[in-house]
């Protein structure tokens, strides 16, 4: 890419607050979406006339919607325990990028048009004009801001940034003002199927491709079945699975772990993306029509199971939202719902993670390794935000955190875990997550990353680890991206399903 | 954003890519390989002629796994692999060589 070089932060010796650098993030702004992008999924096509209303009544709409988003603009005392949570505000030192502030871009203008100390003396109480230069600051600020919720971790009163940055994009999509990365992947979603724009043919061609390898590889012929009516599992994975590497190891060994119980599976060429950037953009309507492709196409294939692959964002949005979205769970008792859980196997977990189901198998014994065949991996786990903090897996608190580990401690004989508050529920996000991946804002993307490779580089130095395994197609990209401006190889990251594929037996399925 | 070339102007986005992929033609590849600071070799050619052929037939990019195999038969086993790609197109071939290539990008979690 053109333009000046980009260089990654110092590593830092102790890991204090960096010095503020006011404004030094304030030239980072992404592309706005064109006209076509916009109208193509709903939104206006630019910025609306006597937009400055439309936002404070979205604002407003939104503040009776989302009784959280109030509390969390009312509640803050600017205690100051966010300020340095947060990897982009550690990375850039920019003082807008402390949660607080970011929050701050927002709440001031929710003083100004709805609290009486803000319509009355707006200036006692920092309140806020809704003006162009607010709505570029929240253009620029609110896209510096990947939803992982670390700051919320820390908070005392338990505000969710994120809620607040899907909130401000929301407001801004309404006005016709989206940022071009995250629409045309919408836009691909409805029109294509997947972001990344794969239609069916493609797909099956990938697919044929990677039976013959894996037959090559193994001489077993491990099938990765398209459209197959009547099969049991459903498996919906994000469409980087089948383009990019290390993604693609993982989608390979999801195939093994099926083959190896001998569970019929398919994908969809339908639901051929289990990502949902309506989630990022805080748009409950794109929530929801991303997420009905998955029903259409379980109801269509009439299979018994859904399963989620390694994507963080998905299975917040599976685990936490698919249930009211789609009916896709349990509990509900409306006849939407109903007529998919009638089809569904009440005796499994709907939807279930692809690390639940390897787990559950390990655990009953349908499984075997050689763990050796990954003795030339010393391994650490990267906790992708999505999944700590915004889902589970198992029963129990803390599944999501344990799952993944005992999988790679199943089918590997090395592991070390990062510094302690930089994983589980503390974990630092990749630096890409939230809509962020895209290369306009890949210094952002560098700078962010800066405290997980500090943690990295702790047991890459002390115990020698050479793979950072992780659950989340955005994390592999990001980091795949990032890891060579700090010194390491792009290899050094890879899925916890390539991991499984190294180790799997295929010769002793039951 | 436009290129100036051979008496016409052609347009592309912000990022670089060809706005109307029936732009393209091979002086063109050389104006958006020089924005990228690569300089086209045989070797270049090769991977940007795969990824043509292969998005005429499906309307998208090959995966990475799938031109890194295409060359290895092409090219011998030593040239099959992803690294490769990454001397010919540092910023990765999937993206850098997609624009050369005339093609869209690949948006998504890649």
């Amino acid at each position: 890419m053109a333009g000046p070089e980009i260089k990654a932060p110092a590593y830092r010796e102790f890991p204090t607050v960096p010095a503020l650098q006011p404004d030094s993030m304030v030239g980072m702004n992404p592309y706005v979406a064109n006209e076509k992008m916009n109208e193509a999924i709903g939104f206006p096509g630019k910025l609306v006339d006597n937009w400055e209303q439309v936002a404070i009544a979205k604002m407003g709409e939104l503040l009776t919607k989302y009784r959280s988003l109030k509390v969390y603009l009312d509640s803050c005392v600017h205690c100051g325990s966010c300020t340095d949570k947060c990897h982009y505000f550690i990375g850039t030192g920019d003082p807008k990028n402390m949660p607080v502030a970011r929050q701050d871009l927002m709440r001031n203008v929710y003083r100004r048009y709805f609290t009486p100390a803000g319509k009355m003396f707006p200036k006692l109480v920092g309140a806020q004009d809704m003006t162009k230069d607010v709505l570029d600051d929240w253009f620029r600020y609110y896209n510096q801001c990947s939803e992982c919720r670390r700051c919320s971790v820390f908070c005392p009163y338990g505000i969710d940034t994120a809620e607040i940055t899907m909130a401000a994009k929301e407001i801004m999509h309404a006005v016709g003002h989206g940022h071009k990365y995250v629409n045309e992947i919408i836009g691909k979603v409805h029109k294509i199927g997947n972001n990344l724009g794969l239609p069916g043919p493609a797909l099956e061609d990938t697919l044929n491709g990677l039976e013959e390898d894996v037959k090559e590889d193994t001489g077993i012929d491990v099938k990765y079945p398209l459209d197959v009516q009547g099969a049991e599992v459903l498996l919906v994975t994000p469409s980087a699975d089948f383009f990019a590497e290390p993604h693609i190891e993982s989608l390979i060994g999801y195939g093994k772990v099926f083959h190896a119980a001998g569970i019929s599976w398919t994908l969809s060429s339908k639901a051929s993306e289990a990502g949902n950037f309506g989630m990022f953009i805080g748009s409950y309507d794109q929530l929801k029509k991303i997420a009905m492709r998955v029903r259409e196409a379980a109801l269509e294939l009439g299979v018994k199971r859904i399963v989620v692959g390694e994507c963080g964002h998905a299975w917040r949005v599976a685990y936490s939202f698919w249930n009211t979205l789609t009916g896709i769970g349990a509990g509900a008792n409306d006849p939407f719902a109903i007529e998919l859980q009638k089809q569904l196997d009440p005796n499994y977990k709907q939807p279930a993670h692809i690390c639940e189901v390897t787990w559950d198998l390990i655990q009953a014994g349908r499984l075997k390794f050689d763990k050796e065949a990954n003795d030339h991996r010393i391994i650490t786990f990267h906790d992708s935000c999505n999944v700590a903090r915004g889902s589970r897996m198992g029963d129990y608190a803390g599944g999501q955190f344990d799952i993944p580990r005992n999988i790679i401690k199943s089918v590997a004989n090395k592991y070390h875990e990062m510094g302690v508050g930089t994983t589980h529920e503390k974990t630092f996000c990749c630096g890409g997550g939230g809509g962020l991946l895209t290369d306009e804002l890949i210094d952002l993307r560098v700078k962010g990353a800066l405290p997980r490779m500090e943690a990295l580089k702790q047991v890459v130095d002390q115990h020698g680890v050479n793979f950072m395994a992780t659950i989340c197609a955005i994390c592999k990209a990001q980091f795949t991206k990032v890891l060579p401006y700090y010194g390491f190889k792009m290899g050094l990251v890879g899925g916890v399903h390539q991991l499984v594929s190294s180790a799997i037996q295929l010769g002793n399925e039951q | 954003m436009a290129i100036e070339i051979n008496g016409k102007s052609v347009e592309t986005d912000e990022e670089g890519y060809l706005v109307n992929l029936a732009d393209w033609d091979e002086d063109i590849a050389g104006v958006l390989a020089q924005q990228e600071n690569v300089a086209l070799t045989d070797q270049h050619w090769e991977v940007i002629n795969f990824l043509r052929d292969y998005y005429n037939e499906f309307q998208i990019a090959p995966a990475v796994r799938v031109l890194t195999k295409a060359i290895g038969k092409k090219l011998g086993p030593e040239k099959g692999n992803s690294q490769y790609l990454y001397e010919l197109f540092p910023y990765g071939p999937a993206k850098q060589a997609c624009k050369i290539a005339g093609l869209p990008k690949p948006t998504g979690c890649v």
